[in-house]
């Protein structure tokens, strides 16, 4: 067993409306920075012990698909490293 | 008979629900999530609310607790099940409805009364009106807006599952009619079967007919039918 650190990516499919970061990217606006678009997406890091990276990849995929990611509106990215910490 | 009005942490129309059913002459009881639907349960209401502070996406906490497996099966059964508000969106994260509901276009939470345009009038959530009927029923959300995939859309539409869509007081759908930005102007659409419905508009707060407005009593008056 390892220890890995799982990194989901959680994002809007591309075409859905994202109203709060169309208010953050006004926000910068009024400060005075320019730019042509902002998106957002939400990260998430687990740490899980797992025989290899690819079961590692398995079970947090699953978790993405029923809990982390809404698969009507998301997509979503799993990366997986040997964990910082890990002996 | 009683619904059951599923209690999660962060319900906040829970009691609204019961005495609004009441009014109606409906038996409802609050029911705790980790109680379990009690043996006598003929109809299930999800609640209006923040349950569990609308954590990762509203209603994406709720969905996963153990008492939803029940609901699930109840429903399977055909035991009416009707989700509002916050309802709504754990009964669409949990997989009872399809779509999604999130923020809304407005990035705002908005708390106004709304016109909504009976789409079916076939089930037992609208068998009191005709199709087309205007009704008008409060909403008070921040993430009410219905997305679903194109291919998930035309199926709502060809097999009649959309129960309730935004309209102007004359049951135009126009985009200013639309307080949230959703797909199509939806406001509520149907389960697998008509026993099942959610929608964003409060049902239960356009009853009582001292705090204005009564048009939400046919809608629960489907648990009776």
């Amino acid at each position: 067993m390892s220890t890995y650190t799982a990194t989901v990516t959680v994002r809007l499919k591309h075409g859905v409306l994202d109203p709060e970061a169309e208010t953050t990217k006004g926000a910068l606006q009024r400060l005075g920075f320019e730019l042509s678009a902002l998106r957002a997406a939400d990260v998430y890091e687990l740490d899980l012990d797992a025989e290899n990276a690819e079961a590692a990849a398995e079970r947090v995929d699953e978790m993405a698909e029923r809990l982390l990611a809404n698969p009507t509106i998301h997509d979503y990215e799993v990366e997986i490293a040997e964990a910082a910490n890990a002996k | 008979m009683t619904v059951a009005v599923i209690q999660f942490g962060g319900s906040n129309c829970d009691r609204d629900a019961v005495r609004a059913l009441a009014y109606l002459g409906i038996d409802a009881e609050r029911v705790w999530h980790e109680d379990g639907l009690p043996s006598d349960t003929t109809g299930i209401m999800l609640p209006g609310g923040f349950s569990y502070g609308d954590y990762l996406r509203a209603g994406a906490m709720a969905a996963r607790s153990p008492i939803m497996d029940e609901v699930r099966a109840a429903a399977e059964e055909g035991t009416p099940v009707l989700g509002v508000c916050n309802g709504a969106q754990v009964g669409s994260e949990s997989g009872l409805t399809g779509g999604a509901f999130t923020t809304n276009k407005s990035a705002r939470f908005q708390c106004e009364h709304v016109h909504l345009r009976v789409e079916n009038a076939e089930t037992p959530w609208t068998q009191e009106f005709e199709e087309g009927d205007v009704i008008e029923i409060p909403i008070a959300h921040g993430e009410g807006r219905f997305e679903i995939t194109d291919e998930r859309y035309d199926e709502l539409e060809s097999n009649d599952q959309i129960l309730f869509r935004y309209c102007d007081e004359d049951g135009n759908l126009t985009d200013d009619a639309n307080p949230n930005g959703s797909t199509g102007n939806v406001a509520g659409i149907l389960g697998k079967t008509d026993s099942v419905a959610v929608l964003m508009p409060h049902p239960e707060r356009s009853t009582l007919p001292d705090i204005g407005g009564t048009d939400g009593q046919d809608i629960l008056a489907g648990f009776q039918a």
